[in-house]
């Protein structure tokens, strides 16, 4: 007897769901393999949620009536101005926490949970952080309309699909960037001065897109680099139908050709004639080709599948694979499959809070019935969804999240969930359905000798494979 | 953006459920006359992982008992209920309760169950049945349309302190919950068995060790299990059902749980761990008693575990699963001030399988006993309904004062 189908359904998977290691046992990597391929239909549960133009127009909106409020406020004292700005906060957290229930009830329901856990590698490796206002509900979005259709595509395609999603241009902070030579910054340049402002560039989502999104920090890249991309990078804003810059779909990627930095470009070497919206384009197709690029993203996924060092020849082989590819990631991500290390028995990887969460609620197939309560639970154990605070994205190293108070709120956690669930479940069950031949005789024992049904959940829930996958 | 913090969220329900269980208790219509038969109150107090009887309520005047017990005999003895037994040290407030003719104190009682898994043997004492699988619903749910407030609302008739209710309290019948809403702090006894578990693991051994001196420093540290001991929030659960039940027009019926009973290692005797516990189970008691105020008059509180442990000593200083303990029931309303014991004696040829004290009493017939002359239940129904196949396990007369 195997633990592989444990390894695919836990390591590669969310975690097993009743009956799934059953199911996944006859073949553990053909389970795996089917899920990579091919597009699927977007999940219904996101189906009813507002996409990122309807996100934006609500942001806006009620940034707009506040300003509105503000202005005809008289005497505008800086409380007033703060609840103002509360208020527009307010706006659209209803719909953060509906995205929220709706990611994590895909997550927990999910018969293809690798491709889903792909889907969540993907989104924190282009991280957008939802504590940015103008971000809260749109950092979703990216995830449903940028990741997903890509997954099974190439490198290149989701690349440029996640560059020019809303959430990534607010988020860092594209849209304010004005080439210095463009047509707006002429216009302006007279009232800008006036006001002791000066147009330019951000280096923001260029720099993003070279140190996180390919090349990598040491991915041979200069600030001259940084610069010079992030003039090509100008224009790629966003739609809107008010005030002096109103053009294009309100809420959509809209290229402002009037704030693009006119000419050519050289980036890594390479001179880049003035192509408007293309110039970025074609930086980013060569960006995604490049070897460090490959590298960089083969290190993140044996970081994420291996461990938290990555052996170099399962990082050199990754690369290979997705440089030989061009970045076709169905075959980048069976590459992955095929790492033998991948297959090691021993569980090494310590579960981030998402990770914790979500392979608990899948184990006794639970959805928490209000947003609220999904959103809690992340909350209190130090991950909220979508909230990375840095383009970094969350870190996947057990150091970030096995610190000592981590571990005694997990536990509470996993306190409070016995309590909940135990009188429900027969927690030996849920450990064999979880965890197969993985569950150790110690964890064994404790959970058969546990006081009452809910203490043997908790001591399941913290048990160290199940803390590991 | 705002997102709701749990703190926040957490103190926002615990105020709109307090209100809302504030407003459900005064819109309810107010009884015209006292009535004796709808006034009585009864809270069924579960201690899940098995309450050793012996060091609770020792036999120290059983011959067997010193020698039996070894180093886990009780022998500070100020708490004598006769001449064969006494009550725990730790319990001052139950023993002026038993001085006060309020506590009956049975001894060798034991639910049908003769196994010994924490799991079925509370379902079973849960479920009212011989068998833990005998029915999914409990027999303090299935009382309740037998009882004389049967046209109230069974919600406001009874509730659970819990974030569950507890499967004795589940069935047809609506009833209501309460619980202190704030994540729980993980109680002593789990992260007792955490780090035995993680023995075997340097890395989540040294974090949880680590957690918990942080923790100790923060202020914990006091009564064993400090301030991470579920029995920590008892004074609050305690309140709480006092608050529920004191009204005229309040519940009647209440179940509260408490768990970490299941003492294999490190029992203590005169002081230690299970003396810890049992005092802070003492305390709580006393504070559900001074916040019913008048209303103690017309309460009994039965306080009941799945079964009892070892009577000889494990190789870990503490008690291994057994099958007889004891039982409490107490309140203005019982006929107390005495033992009821069968006591099948401590010597070695006397016990159950040679290990266990020996169940002398079904607490079956002490539950009828109260729900017959307190709740005014019918002992057919009890028989047949509530504790299906139990008629000769019969009532117990006089438990309840005239």
């Amino acid at each position: 007897m195997t633990i592989d189908n444990v390894i695919a359904t836990n390591r590669f998977g969310l975690g097993a769901r009743p009956g799934e290691l059953d199911q996944v046992a006859g073949d553990p990597k053909g389970w795996l393999a089917q899920q990579i391929q091919g597009v699927r239909p977007s999940p219904p549960e996101i189906g009813t949620l507002p996409n990122s133009a309807a996100v934006f127009r609500v942001y806006e909106d009620s940034r707009q009536q506040q300003q509105r409020a503000k202005r005809e406020a008289a005497a505008a004292d800086p409380e007033e101005a703060k609840k103002k700005f509360m208020a527009v906060r307010k706006a659209v957290a209803p719909i953060y926490l509906d995205q929220v229930a709706a990611r994590y009830e895909i997550a927990v329901k999910s018969t293809e949970s690798f491709r889903e856990r792909l889907v969540h590698f993907w989104t924190n490796h282009f991280a957008v952080s939802a504590d940015k206002p103008q971000v809260a509900a749109l950092a979703a979005t990216l995830e449903n309309e940028a990741i997903r259709p890509h997954l099974a595509g190439s490198f290149t395609d989701l690349l440029l699909a996640v560059e020019a999603h809303p959430a990534m241009i607010l988020y860092l902070d594209n849209q304010a960037s004005i080439g210095t030579d463009s047509k707006v910054a002429k216009r302006f340049e007279h009232r800008a001065n006036a006001e002791g402002r000066k147009l330019g560039i951000n280096e923001n989502l260029a720099r993003e897109i070279l140190e996180l999104h390919t090349l990598g920090v040491n991915g041979g890249y200069t600030q001259a680099d940084v610069t010079s991309f992030a003039r090509v990078l100008t224009g790629w804003s966003i739609g809107s139908d008010r005030g002096p810059m109103a053009a294009g779909d309100t809420g959509k990627f809209f290229f402002r050709d009037n704030a693009h930095e006119p000419g050519a470009q050289t980036v890594l070497g390479k001179r880049y004639a003035e192509d408007g919206e293309g110039q970025a384009r074609a930086v980013l197709r060569d960006l995604a080709k490049h070897p460090a690029t490959a590298t960089h993203i083969a290190t993140k996924l044996v970081r994420h599948f291996i461990g938290d060092d990555p052996p170099p020849d399962a990082v050199t082989r990754i690369a290979k694979v997705f440089r030989d590819s061009s970045g076709q990631l169905t075959q980048v991500h069976q590459a992955v499959i095929d790492l033998a290390p991948a297959w090691r028995p021993e569980f090494v990887k310590y579960k981030t809070p998402h990770e914790f969460v979500v392979s608990t609620l899948r184990s006794v197939d639970l959805v928490p019935p209000k947003p609220q309560q999904v959103f809690a639970s992340f909350q209190l154990l130090g991950q909220r969804p979508f909230t990375p605070g840095s383009p970094a994205g969350w870190p996947d190293t057990a150091a970030q999240w096995d610190g000592p108070d981590a571990l005694l709120k997990r536990i509470e956690w996993a306190t409070q969930f016995g309590d909940r669930i135990g009188a429900k479940v027969k927690p030996l069950e849920v450990a064999a359905a979880a965890l197969g031949q993985s569950l150790s005789k110690r964890t064994r024992t404790a959970i058969s000798r546990a006081a009452s049904a809910a203490q043997g959940v908790t001591l399941l829930l913290a048990s160290p494979e199940f803390m590991r996958r | 953006m705002s997102f709701p913090s749990i703190r926040s969220r957490a103190s926002r329900r615990d105020v709109l459920q307090m209100l809302a269980l504030g407003v459900a208790a005064s819109a309810l219509p107010r009884f015209a006359v006292a009535d004796a038969d709808t006034d009585a109150r009864f809270v069924l107090v579960i201690l899940r992982g098995a309450l050793d009887g012996l060091a609770a309520v020792p036999a120290y005047g059983d011959s067997g008992y010193a020698a039996q017990r070894g180093q886990l005999a009780i022998t500070s003895l100020d708490h004598r209920l006769d001449g064969m037994f006494a009550l725990n040290p730790a319990c001052n407030n139950l023993y002026a309760r038993y001085r006060a003719k309020e506590l009956v104190v049975v001894h060798a009682v034991a639910s049908p169950y003769r196994e010994r898994s924490h799991f079925d043997g509370q379902d079973l004492l849960e479920n009212g049945t011989t068998n833990p699988l005998g029915k999914s619903d409990g027999w303090l749910n299935r009382v309740l349309p037998a009882l004389p407030y049967h046209t109230r609302q069974s919600e406001k008739v009874a509730v659970a302190l819990s974030q569950n209710v507890p499967l004795v309290l589940r069935g047809n019948e609506r009833v209501g919950s309460w619980a202190p809403s704030q994540l729980p702090a993980a109680d002593s006894d789990t992260l007792d068995r955490l780090a035995d578990l993680y023995s075997g693991d340097p890395i989540l051994a040294n974090r949880l060790q680590s957690a918990l001196s942080a923790n100790d420093m923060a202020g914990g540290g006091s009564m064993g299990g400090g301030t991470r001991d579920p029995l920590g929030q008892l004074d609050a659960i305690a309140s709480a059902a006092g608050r529920l039940l004191a009204p005229a027009n309040g519940s009647r019926i209440a179940v509260i749980e408490l768990t970490g009973w299941d003492t294999h290692a490190n029992q203590g005797s005169n002081e230690g761990q299970l003396f810890n516990r049992l005092q802070a189970l003492d305390r709580g008691l006393e504070t559900l008693r001074t916040s019913l105020g008048p209303a103690w008059s017309r309460t009994a509180i039965m306080v009941v575990t799945e079964f009892g442990r070892t009577v000889a000593v494990n190789g870990t200083r503490g008690t291994d699963h057994g099958t007889a303990t004891c039982s409490f029931l107490f309140g203005g309303a019982v006929a107390g001030g005495r033992v009821i014991a069968d006591w099948p004696g401590l010597s070695k040829s006397s016990l159950y399988q040679g290990r266990d004290l020996q169940p002398t009493t079904d607490l079956r017939s002490v539950f009828k006993g109260v729900l017959t002359a307190h709740l005014h239940a019918k002992e057919t129904e009890l028989n047949q309904r509530v504790f299906p196949d139990s008629g000769a396990a019969k009532a117990i007369d006089g438990l309840i004062k005239a």
